[in-house]
């Protein structure tokens, strides 16, 4: 980079060494919140003795409880701040103070933004015009502000659709259910082709990939998720709009760098221009992270800003300098926005859920199964912000982002998929990862239920006659009724004498649902040896979540 | 180049890789090809699972020990049939197989006895076994399994492996059985030189019981789900496949229906039995008695009988009250 090669004056020297304090602290929170995603996973769990429940640690979830965004929409939508969402206001204060810290020294996303952001020509003359050129600020950098307004309206209304933009959330959906899984996927690969040749000392290589990394890099169970590929296709796209526009996402998409960006109009610390000592270099342009205009003659937008501290120390001037109460008059302090276009993008937010809403989708029964412990579906959206760690941590794989099936409003969110997973008895990890409660924290009793209470019911299974071994061809099985963990089995048995192709009489066992006991586990489903499509299958008919969505009709207590 | 005109050895070298590369693309594609798919085989079949102890008049078939200490109860029942020594010698790789089949508490009698496995485990070690590992292809996430069954604390305590079963670790065997034949099996059962069966009694719907021989199905991978269909020819393929060395069987808590789940308290009976054995035919009648079942009321121990596997009746049996 040219700044670096730039002469050092006067106290230049010593933001340098700031720089690199930047650029470390950015380095330990990228590679801090990379270890969190990638640890949770139910093998890093504290469980201990048969009869422990299994804890994850709370610090999995630090990046997504700091999360403002997320505070404030699922705050505004559900008039509840969960669990450690208010740690977020550690960020929100400080960027009151000392605005815009977070995307130019923690943010993940921004990081990775700033690793991508390259441009390159085949003269360095014109790289640098086009360089300066788009670190200008520019108008696109007021639509996060909109998106910002849309997806709050939106939450006033009852939907947190935040998590589709969210830094935190893209990063840790893109991180744990595409970017881990498929690392783990080639890793696993390569030693298994390795330790699979014939070739002694090739193969030994592969059994020592195994013997280091299984446990710790390699995941005890390889973790596939559905619709990967349009995960995938947002985190790539954002990494690489940033080869056209340097922090592309950052500067013009992002909501909670928007957030912070309305919050730091009262910041008392900031970039101070020299306007006498500039010579209109543009030195300073050609390391700005955040477009926000830090060369001579124009104001600085500190909204715009993201602390880099690039432009002072490409500055060979001395002109720049950051400071506590620069002159007020020398910034703008508000983003650059128009009252109409605001006015506008909320009445889109407010506008896009009825339409939502009105879509067939909620008019229409869904079989999807929510994770044990979801709120009813009204709240449960309230909640949602997508972050992917219930599914991450899911110890069967069973819960996985949703595409289209949970309606427009639920993308992302978790549905349990029986013939990936089933949910395991005694298991309520999802509940106790998920930081905004839409999953709620679940005890064992509450769960599996015992003589008085209940148990939490996710769906009811069913039987499908004409596929069951049992019923369409009088074959033996009753898999399922082995697997059924309740107790007494949700699966009972009818001793039947059933007629065979050749006319002769078989005794046999037909499996039936009992609806009381049946938890909607999905187990059934799982082991039931029918390929392509089960014999057995579990819906969210009955589930405990929803009083309107119980299958029969029983007088409350 | 000098000139336009190639020269002569410029020519000779291009014509020369030019023929090598035909001879590479076109005898490889030759040496390859076939009329029909046949996927090369990744792993030799293996093709024994003999680990039977050789008969011993001196000692009885079955031996049943009734004590509330279970450890003491796992010893003196091996102790009856001749002592670990008989079994184990030094430097022996030894695999134990108890069932660790759900996820369910040791109080709940679906998986066997940890105190069973730990003291086994232990007499093994005594005996001068080189390595003991304990393993199962459990049912249910193999991460609660293990730990919630307490198994691996056992194995922590006495500082055994513990395998937990992963992909890698299975290799085809030929059962050779009348509805089994190439399989997926964990490789610790069949690269061992002792194989230890450790079962607990419980009940099941379809075969009436989960003893000894029905444990065999915690060795294999694959679509095991299928198996049902004809279970007890599967069990009974298995179980003329696989020989163990000795058998010990937890009768300390029988669950006695829901099985073999169960999950309450209250499917379990308290029975503080351990029972030793070298025929799994015979240990298996014998523990039948456990759920009063008739041992040729069960498909598969019949099957057994009939295929010379052991004795269904007339076995020779001592059994003992420990206190």
């Amino acid at each position: 980079m040219p700044a670096d090669r730039a002469p050092a004056k006067g106290t230049n020297g010593n933001i340098i060494r700031i720089r690199w304090i930047r650029r470390s602290s950015q380095a330990i929170f990228l590679i801090l919140f990379i270890t969190l995603i990638y640890l949770t996973e139910f093998s890093f769990t504290s469980i201990k003795g048969p009869d422990e429940v299994i804890t994850p640690s709370p610090w999995l979830n630090l990046f997504f409880n700091t999360d403002p965004l997320s505070g404030l929409t699922t705050g505004l939508a559900s008039w509840i701040v969960y669990g450690s969402l208010l740690l977020g206001l550690i960020i929100l204060v400080g960027t009151i103070f000392f605005a815009r810290f977070f995307c130019g020294w923690i943010c993940p996303l921004g990081t990775l933004n700033q690793l991508c952001s390259s441009f390159s020509s085949e003269r360095e003359s014109r790289r640098v015009v086009r360089l300066i050129e788009s670190n200008k600020y520019h108008r696109y950098q007021g639509w996060k502000y909109y998106i910002l307004f849309g997806l709050v309206a939106l939450a006033l209304l009852g939907s947190v659709q935040a998590g589709l933009f969210d830094p935190i959330t893209i990063a840790g959906r893109s991180f744990g259910l595409v970017v881990i899984p498929a690392l783990n996927a080639a890793l696993t690969g390569l030693a298994n082709a390795l330790s699979g040749s014939s070739v002694g000392f090739i193969s030994l290589i592969g059994a020592g990939i195994f013997k280091i990394a299984s446990g710790t890099l390699i995941y005890f169970k390889q973790p596939h998720f559905q619709g990967i590929f349009w995960l995938a296709l947002i985190f790539f796209s954002i990494l690489l709009a940033n080869r056209v526009f340097t922090r592309f996402w950052c500067r013009g998409l992002c909501p909670l760098g928007a957030l912070l960006g309305i919050l730091s109009r009262y910041s008392i610390f900031g970039l101070h221009k020299d306007n006498e000592k500039c010579n209109d270099c543009n030195l300073c342009l050609l390391n700005c992270q955040g477009g926000d205009d830090p060369h001579g003659s124009v104001p600085h937008r500190r909204t715009e800003c993201h602390l880099c501290l690039n432009c002072k120390a490409a500055c060979p001037e001395n002109a720049l300098s950051f400071r506590f109460q620069a002159n007020m008059k020398l910034y703008k302090a508000k983003p650059d926005l128009t009252t109409r276009r605001t006015v506008i993008a909320s009445i889109a937010g407010l506008a896009a859920l009825p339409i939502i809403r009105s879509g067939e989708s909620f008019a229409r029964e869904h079989p999807f199964v929510r994770p044990p412990g979801s709120l009813i579906e009204e709240d449960f959206l309230k909640r949602c912000i997508r972050c992917g760690q219930c599914m991450k941590i899911c110890p069967t794989n069973a819960l996985q982002p949703a595409l289209l099936e949970t309606g427009w409003e639920g993308i992302f969110t978790p549905v349990l998929t029986a013939q990936i997973g089933y949910c395991e008895h005694y298991c309520t990890l999802c509940g106790q990862i998920c930081p905004t409660g839409a999953i709620s924290k679940l005890d064992t009793k509450t769960k599996i239920g015992d003589a008085e209470t209940p148990p939490t019911k996710i769906g009811t299974a069913f039987f499908d006659r004409g596929r069951c071994l049992p019923w369409a061809f009088g074959i033996t099985c009753i898999v399922c009724e082995e697997w059924c963990p309740t107790s007494p089995k949700a699966i009972w048995l009818e001793e039947a004498e059933v007629v065979d192709q050749n006319g002769e009489i078989r005794n046999i066992k037909l499996p039936h649902i009992d609806p009381e006991k049946c938890t909607g586990c999905g187990a059934c489903e799982y082991v039931c040896p029918v390929t392509g499509k089960p014999g057995v299958y579990i819906t969210s008919a009955g589930e405990t979540r929803d009083p309107n969505r119980s299958l029969l009709l029983r007088k409350k207590k | 180049m000098s000139n336009e005109k190639i020269q002569r050895r410029e020519f000779i070298s291009l014509t020369g890789k030019a023929a090598l590369m035909a001879v590479a693309f076109g005898g490889g594609g030759y040496l390859l090809s076939r009329n029909e798919y046949a996927p090369p085989r990744l792993h030799s079949l293996i093709h024994d699972g003999d680990r039977s102890s050789p008969a011993d008049s001196a000692y009885p078939d079955v031996a049943a020990v009734r004590s509330v200490d279970h450890a003491k109860a796992t010893a003196v029942a091996i102790g009856l049939i001749g002592g670990i020594g008989r079994f184990i010698s030094k430097g022996d790789i030894v695999t134990i197989k108890p069932n660790i089949g759900w996820d369910r508490t040791p109080a709940q009698g679906a998986n066997t006895n940890p105190e069973l496995v730990k003291s086994v485990a232990r007499q093994c070690l005594e005996a001068g076994a080189r390595r003991v590992t304990i393993t199962d292809v459990p049912c249910n996430e193999a991460r609660f399994t293990f730990v919630r069954s307490g198994i691996s604390g056992a194995a922590k305590e006495i500082g055994i492996d513990l395998i937990m079963p992963e992909q890698r670790h299975f290799v085809r065997a030929d059962l050779g059985g009348e509805i089994l034949g190439e399989w997926p099996v964990l490789r610790h059962f069949l690269e061992t030189d002792k194989l230890i069966n450790m079962p607990v009694v419980k009940h099941h719907n379809l075969t009436q019981a989960t003893i000894g021989m029905k444990n065999w199905y915690g060795v294999l991978g694959g679509p095991r789900n299928r198996l049902h269909q004809k279970i007890d020819i599967s069990i009974a393929d298995l179980s003329s496949y696989f020989r163990p060395t000795l058998i010990i069987i937890d009768a300390t808590r029988v669950m006695v229906r829901n099985g073999p789940v169960g999950g309450s308290l209250s499917d379990v009976e308290i029975r503080d039995t351990v029972i030793a054995s070298t025929d799994q035919v015979a240990a298996d009648s014998y523990a039948c008695g456990f759920l009063n079942l008739a041992p040729d009321s069960l498909g598969y121990i019949a099957d057994g009988a009939k295929r010379g596997l052991g004795k269904i009746s007339g076995y020779s049996l001592v059994e003992r009250d420990a206190g």
